[in-house]
């Protein structure tokens, strides 16, 4: 099972190397993992997709860091998360427009051509991800980068599941 | 308290900066050994009220500062410099952060510009300390230092203590700068919880009250937090018993009628059991350690656990806890305790007389034995009865890592906090020499008596040259076995008798001639009836450290035990039961 972490840190050097260093210390599985500056000075926020079976453990350890200010575990129903990917599929002047139109239902956009392959960005959540690749992977995946999860608190009621894709991106 | 800030002279540097600001911390003592990278901070050191003891090795100095906090309760100092003055600091922070000891160890880096190059001594000491500290910096800017050396004192010595190190590189060292009264606000993560949740007190008075089978499970959170005699009111007024863990021995006095002592792998009988069959176990500052639990699955399986303990992370790591309870022992202790008086008069304790009754016909059943051949070979445990009876017991004793530690903790009855000093988690052969050095230092008119083995005395047995030099006078007996005793008797007991590297000889070294050569009174004792007079030998020097040697017999074994990872329903108590 997979966990979403928030973790609200002090943006000091050695930090990021403190949580890793903890993660493999104490067995922890990493999933993914983003870093970024918040709106306030000083500090940062690691968002983290952990396997771990022992989540209360994890996150005590995490607490006990002492650059980790606060800690927040996000329920999938109440976690905006997000990623991004930059894809290359295979796509000869036969199949391109059938991969174009495809990837333009989960508003990918083309960043990039040649003659055998087109690379488009997507974002969205994870699951928009999983369906992209779902419907343009038969074409062909000749590279594939993601970013690390990226997530934020919900403060509306969950609105209900995205149905088509493109939504909720 | 030194005023807000003070007009410099021109050349005050951060290295003056530094040792100001361990003044103002109120430290007396650093342990450490100088070099290259620290250099700058040795200069001042000769201007500074601060005694510098002069250790032959940074372990040694290490654990120097560990057994000068352990035996005091303040944080130790101990200062080397880069790269391999560094990386031996590694083992007594490593030993500290695992026995929450709080010390503090400033170490030289090389210069800003060089750092990342691969310089001359340079070691990566921030990314090394960061698995086996607390907390750990590195100054990059003079101005900073006071505000550095505050918070490490801070974190050392607050909530779970532990271990910081801090960094300075040589330009900073040198670097021109003014000493500012430092201020504790640039810690948003750190906010240890010191008082217990008022429900889960009232829970645990709950549970305990009800309880047929209780027994208090004290680890060395207790000690840490001064709170042996609320531990002592507390289970007075409960009547429940009390086991006390390796890291524990002194929080409760062995001689009281409800201490059981040490359980676990080489516990009592009578200790590992009542917790087997507890139906409630209140740990406190205790954390359910392999050593203590064996197989963790067969643990105590009837306990409900109220666990107490300052660091959230240890509740519920090993064993789920009924009653959490996140706070300072001594706090949580009196807590209970005014929750107790409120609810009955403290009298009314339940008697439990089955559960005493059982607990006796344990003691007599499974007492602690050994046999002693008036004609030799001496047995450590006898050479222990001997000496806890000719001192009274009215000694700190220090202890190296094996059979005789061990031994020393199943036989030295201890009264009072701060008399046991020893590496539990860790393990570190070699720490006992270095600790009573510490502690000596830190108690002078204590007697500090360290036990040691003959394998670890022959790690760190140079430090006695710091002790000679700096008129350090400890007492350290070498229990000579010719061997890694334990080791030896793992592979007697599971691995089929097949020794290997374990015989160390009982020629080599000559430890009274070594002794001496130290600047130390040496000693050899190899027969029963020579011992109570080499005793009072070693009591009669105290002008300088004395080294007993005891040839001990080879082949004994330490009991009970219960074999790793095996269940605690087993405490084999001879060799023929396994």
């Amino acid at each position: 099972m997979q966990h979403t972490l928030t973790v609200l840190v002090e943006d000091k050097p050695g930090v990021l190397a403190r949580i890793s260093a903890m993660f493999s210390n104490r067995a922890f599985n990493i999933h993914s993992l983003a870093v970024g500056p918040t709106h306030q000075d000083g500090r940062s926020r690691i968002t983290l997709v952990v396997d771990a079976p022992e989540l209360e453990q994890l996150k005590k350890q995490l607490n006990k860091l002492v650059n980790v200010i606060k800690v927040q575990e996000m329920e999938p129903a109440e976690a905006l998360e997000r990623e991004v990917m930059i894809v290359r599929i295979s796509a000869q002047p036969a199949t391109r427009g059938e991969v174009r139109d495809t990837a333009s239902l989960f508003d990918a956009r083309v960043i990039d051509i040649s003659s055998s392959a087109m690379t488009f960005e997507v974002a969205g959540t994870p699951q928009h991800l999983r369906t992209f690749l779902e419907h343009l992977g038969p074409y062909g995946v000749i590279d594939l980068v993601k970013s690390g999860r990226i997530a934020m608190k919900r403060e509306s009621e969950l609105s209900p599941a995205p149905v088509t894709a493109g939504v909720g991106r | 308290m030194l005023p807000d800030t003070m007009t410099e002279p021109t050349n005050f540097t951060g290295s003056h900066s530094l040792l100001r600001s361990l003044e103002y911390e109120g430290v007396e003592i650093i342990f450490g050994v100088p070099g290259g990278a620290i250099l700058p901070a040795y200069d001042p050191l000769l201007d500074s009220p601060i005694r510098h003891v002069l250790a032959r090795h940074e372990q040694g100095a290490g654990h120097m500062a560990e057994g000068f906090a352990q035996a005091t309760g303040l944080v130790g100092v101990v200062m080397a410099t880069s790269g391999p003055g560094a990386t031996n600091l590694i083992t007594p922070l490593q030993n500290a952060l695992m026995d929450s000891t709080p010390i503090v160890a400033i170490t030289g880096q090389v210069a800003t510009s060089a750092i990342g190059s691969d310089a001359f001594q340079e070691a990566y000491t921030t990314g090394l300390a960061m698995h086996c500290t607390k907390h750990s910096y590195m100054a990059t800017d003079a101005d900073d230092i006071p505000n550095l050396i505050h918070e490490a004192f801070h974190l050392a010595s607050t909530g779970r203590p532990g271990p910081v190190l801090v960094d300075i590189p040589r330009d900073v060292l040198k670097q021109i700068t003014t000493w500012r009264e430092p201020h504790l606000n640039n810690l948003p993560g750190y906010k240890p919880t010191v008082s217990g949740h008022p429900m889960q007190i009232r829970a645990a008075l709950d549970m305990i009250e009800k309880a047929e089978r209780p027994v208090l499970y004290v680890g060395g959170g207790v000690i840490k937090a001064g709170a042996a005699p609320e531990l002592l009111a507390f289970a007075e007024a409960v009547n429940a018993p009390v086991v006390t863990t390796l890291m524990a021995r002194g929080a409760f006095p062995d001689d009281h009628p409800l201490a059981l002592g040490m359980p676990g792998m080489h516990g009592l009988y009578t200790a590992t059991t009542a917790i087997q069959k507890s139906d409630v176990l209140v740990s406190l500052g205790a954390r359910f350690d392999d050593r203590v639990t064996g197989d963790p699955n067969a643990f105590a399986p009837d306990a409900k656990i109220i666990h107490v303990d300052v660091d959230p992370a240890e509740i519920g790591k090993v064993r789920a806890a009924d009653v959490p309870i996140v706070g300072d022992a001594r706090s949580v202790l009196n807590d209970l305790l005014s929750g107790l008086r409120a609810r009955r008069e403290v009298a009314d304790s339940p008697a439990r007389e089955d559960w005493f009754a059982q607990l006796s016909r344990w003691k007599d059943q499974y007492p602690l034995a050994y046999e002693q051949d008036p004609d030799g070979p001496i047995k450590v445990q006898h050479f222990i009865e001997r000496l806890y009876s000719i001192t009274g017991g009215d000694a700190v004793v220090a202890a190296g890592v094996g059979q005789h530690q061990m031994w020393a903790s199943q036989f030295w009855g201890f009264r009072e906090p701060r008399s046991w000093i020893n590496s539990g988690g860790l393990g570190t052969m070699g720490f006992a020499v270095p600790a009573a050095v510490g502690a000596k230092v830190a108690r002078p008119d204590d007697l500090i008596i360290a036990l040691d083995g003959d394998g670890c005395f022959q790690m760190t047995c140079q430090e006695l040259i710091t002790a000679t030099t700096e008129e350090i006078p400890v007492k350290i007996i070498v229990f000579n076995n010719g061997g890694y005793g334990m080791v030896k008797q793992w592979q007697n007991l599971f691995y089929g008798g097949r020794l290997s590297a374990v015989d160390l000889g009982f020629t080599y070294p000559d430890y009274p001639k070594l002794a001496e050569a130290m600047g130390c009174v040496g000693l050899r004792v190899d027969h029963p009836s020579e011992i109570d007079n080499a005793i009072e030998k070693v009591l009669s020097v105290n002008d300088r450290p004395v080294v007993l040697e005891v040839v001990v017999d080879g082949e004994e074994m330490c009991f009970p035990m219960v074999p790793a990872g095996g269940s605690n329903d087993r405490v084999v108590m001879r060799r023929d039961e396994l």
